[in-house]
């Protein structure tokens, strides 16, 4: 056995530790958190497990490069706060990444163990070590020697706290603009809290604010308030605006009532508690037969709080098989046990509504697998005369967002790429001198981890920038 | 908060949002959000005070959430207010042009009618509503006009009748190219039947339509209506659109999505004051 470097002899191989679960048939029926944590002695035990292996691959998969080898060490000793506080130098919101970050293609994907299917579960013991430090009231302190220079970060989503937490630590004054009445961006309205409970961001704002950041709610860049105003009152401006808008198939019948967009859905569900009407306001009319097209993990979000809305039968509708959806197996697998239907190889030809204007069915044609695309994946082709019709009561489309046209339209002096996203070079510096832009804003539907990271390097970027025009 | 009565069950409110009253054009909305459990509604601003750092809404109750807000007192406070949201009414020297405004929709015609007028157009105004003592800024308007008609559906102010049978009146009497453009806000049914009236006429005819919305920023896809078959969200590509190329059936339709809901929380509500 090899011997770690604080003595402490490591228990290699055995099982994953699992964490414990809401039982399926309970959490059908709540909104509250699928995991349940680990006890110290679990996150301890699967910590042991760790062969700390020299070249820690785990580290090179990180987008923001975690130390996790140290980190995993030190949940494996018992000394979680120092854990806790190398996992906040590399990532600002460890809580969130934890728990919806896709590890199995990061990090724990390339452990050493998993291919034994038994890779280290760092993702749960991130979560750990963040949720340990929340409940013991440990925070990371930094001493902040303030600069007069003044950054504004758009957008209060992953890529803009990771941004404004960075551009505190470097001293700066910063004000983030959020356009909805509450800051989070889609930690907030678009991932559900079964999968991320909203207590988690709102200490993680809170921290925000407690360190200096000013976040502004309501304020609407370039709708109440003017891009030029926040470029002559501030030395720098972070862009983290997120893909928030949402695609339509352009097909008959999504005029119909019953027809929503992902987004819509979940805003309604997420952000203004539509699960708990009528003690919230907001009302959201969830059928007994769902249709959700997509296979995304925003369309997992969709199926899975359609089903704790109570639908008695939620179907994933997807022109491919399971094997390709982009959504995370842990997803998938969570949907399945929660009794969402897969059905495959359909894509939607209309939508059937009848003489009230509401929805009774979707028009549905088959597909076969055909030779693969630009993505790697089986491109899937139709078969004629497949249309079959399926009844249903509400129908989801959940096919991707793009970035948001309210603020990039009144920006036509901004590139942006042929796929409406802006464009960024190497140190996500805009075309426009002292603008830097990141996370969804750049990269389309991605994720929180990579929205992260672009936060950090734009800050270190606005850093030099400002830095170099005070010389 | 200021809050006033105004008649039958509308009242005018008076709500401090410095960063709407100072950023205000005519034709833009507030979504309001009355308390931390609230929903977001969208509401028409009727005017500002950039001074005093107030946008004053006009709201007659009728759902959960405008009771709520009628049920609030002089000197509460909201939620909150974000705005002023969705594109500026076009405003330019037309020439002679019609407004029309029914119920509410008065209000949220009033600060158009006063960009027109000041923009050197000769302004015929009409207003409606159900019953004489749901009519308001009647002088205020009548002022900035040239004509104004009053109409109201049982005669017990103005003319007896709609506010379409007065602009008949109107357009027959100026005929094709005598007037250059029609402006309507009011309930869909109103504007639906604007639009039916000055379609003879080819007159180009603007409708700002109040959907369901939830964020109000182009993000959830609610407010979705169909403009010459194209899909338009109101809350960032209007809320005004050529009456001529909507699609009120649809517009109505969607319009009635939530109203079971709406209903359940109307009578939970006040279910729990009785408690």
């Amino acid at each position: 056995m090899p011997a770690g470097k604080e003595g402490l002899m490591l228990e290699i191989g055995g099982k994953r530790v699992q964490m414990a679960e809401q039982p399926a048939d309970e959490r059908r029926k709540n909104f509250r958190s699928v995991p349940l944590g680990y006890t110290v002695e679990e996150a301890m035990v699967e910590a042991q497990r760790c062969i700390q292996c020299e070249y820690a691959p785990c580290e090179r998969h990180c987008p923001v490069r975690m130390k996790l080898k140290a980190i995993i060490r030190k949940i494996a000793t018992g000394k979680f706060r120092d854990a806790f506080l190398i996992a906040k130098q590399d990532n600002p919101i460890p809580a969130i990444a934890g728990l919806v970050c896709p590890q199995e293609d990061q990090c724990e994907g390339v452990c050493p163990l998993a291919c034994h299917g038994q890779g280290i579960n760092i993702g749960k013991l991130e979560a750990f070590i963040a949720q340990w430090a929340m409940d013991n009231n440990v925070k990371e302190e930094f001493h902040i020697a303030d600069k007069p220079a003044r950054v504004a970060v758009i957008g209060s989503g992953p890529a803009g706290i990771s941004c404004a937490v960075d551009l505190r630590r470097y001293g700066y004054g910063v004000t983030v603009f959020e356009a909805l009445h509450m800051a989070g961006g889609v930690l907030q309205y678009g991932i559900p809290a079964f999968r991320l409970p909203k207590d988690i961001v709102d200490y993680e704002i809170s921290y925000l604010e407690e360190i200096g950041a000013e976040v502004r709610l309501n304020h609407i860049v370039g709708q109440n308030i003017t891009f030029e105003e926040l470029r002559r009152e501030y030395d720098a401006i972070f862009i983290g605006t997120g893909a928030g808008a949402p695609q339509f198939l352009g097909i008959e019948g999504e005029r119909l009532k019953g027809v929503y967009s992902a987004n819509e859905f979940l805003i309604r569900a997420n952000l203004m508690k539509a699960y708990l009407f009528p003690e919230y306001d907001t009302p959201i009319i969830c059928g007994d037969r769902v249709g959700v097209i997509g296979a995304g993990n925003v369309a997992m979000d969709v199926a899975r709080c359609a089903v704790r809305l109570g639908a008695g039968e939620v179907f994933i509708l997807y022109r491919r098989t399971r094997k390709e959806s982009p959504a995370r197996e842990e997803e998938v697998q969570h949907g399945l046990e929660e009794g969402i239907i897969f059905v495959e190889l359909v894509s939607p030809v209309r939508v059937l509504g009848g003489d009230d204007g509401w929805v009774k069915a979707i028009e549905l044609q088959r597909m076969r697998l055909g030779e693969p695309d630009k993505s790697g994946r089986p491109r899937p082709v139709k078969i004629e005369g497949s249309e079959f019709t399926m009844d249903l009561d509400t129908v989801v489309e959940s096919l991707g967002t793009q970035p948001n046209r309210l603020f990039l339209d009144k920006l036509p002096q901004l590139d942006k790429t042929e796929w409406g996203t802006i464009k960024v070079d190497d140190t996500l510096r805009t075309n426009l001198d002292g603008i830097y832009a990141g996370g969804d804003a750049i990269r389309g539907n991605a994720t929180v981890i990579l929205a992260l990271g672009d936060g950090r390097k734009a800050a270190r970027s606005i850093h030099e920038f400002i830095a170099a025009k005070n010389k | 908060m200021r809050k006033e009565k105004l008649g039958g069950d509308t009242y005018r409110y008076e709500i401090e949002s410095s960063l709407a009253a100072s950023r205000f054009r005519p034709g833009q909305f507030v979504i309001i959000r009355i308390t931390e459990k609230g929903e977001r509604i969208p509401l028409t601003i009727a005017g500002v005070d950039p001074q005093k750092g107030t946008v004053t809404l006009i709201v007659q109750a009728l759902g959960k959430s405008t009771k709520d807000l009628a049920e609030t007192n002089e000197g509460d406070a909201i939620e909150d207010c974000v705005g002023p949201l969705g594109n500026p009414s076009e405003i330019a020297k037309y020439g002679r042009v019609v407004c029309i405004g029914g119920g509410t929709g008065i209000a949220c015609i009033f600060p158009i009618i006063e960009a027109l007028a000041d923009a050197g157009n000769e302004v015929i105004s009409i207003i409606g509503a159900r019953t004489g003592s749901l009519l308001f800024l009647e002088d205020e308007i009548g002022s900035l006009s040239k004509e104004i008609y009053v109409t109201t559906d049982d005669g017990s102010r103005g003319q007896r009748g709609f506010v379409t049978d007065a602009l008949c009146t109107v357009l027959k009497r100026y005929d094709s190219g005598g007037i250059q453009r029609v402006m309507a806000i009011g309930p869909p049914l109103m504007m639906k039947a604007v639009a039916d009236a000055t379609r003879p006429y080819a007159v180009k005819t603007v409708v700002s339509l109040n959907t369901i919305m939830v964020d109000g920023t182009g993000m959830c896809g609610a407010c979705r209506v169909y403009v010459d078959g194209e899909m338009k969200f109101a809350c960032i590509d209007g809320p005004e659109f050529d009456a001529h190329k909507v699609n009120f059936e649809d517009l109505i339709s969607r319009l009635t999505m939530f109203e079971k809901k709406e209903k359940i929380a109307c009578t939970q509500c006040r279910q729990e004051r009785k408690d």
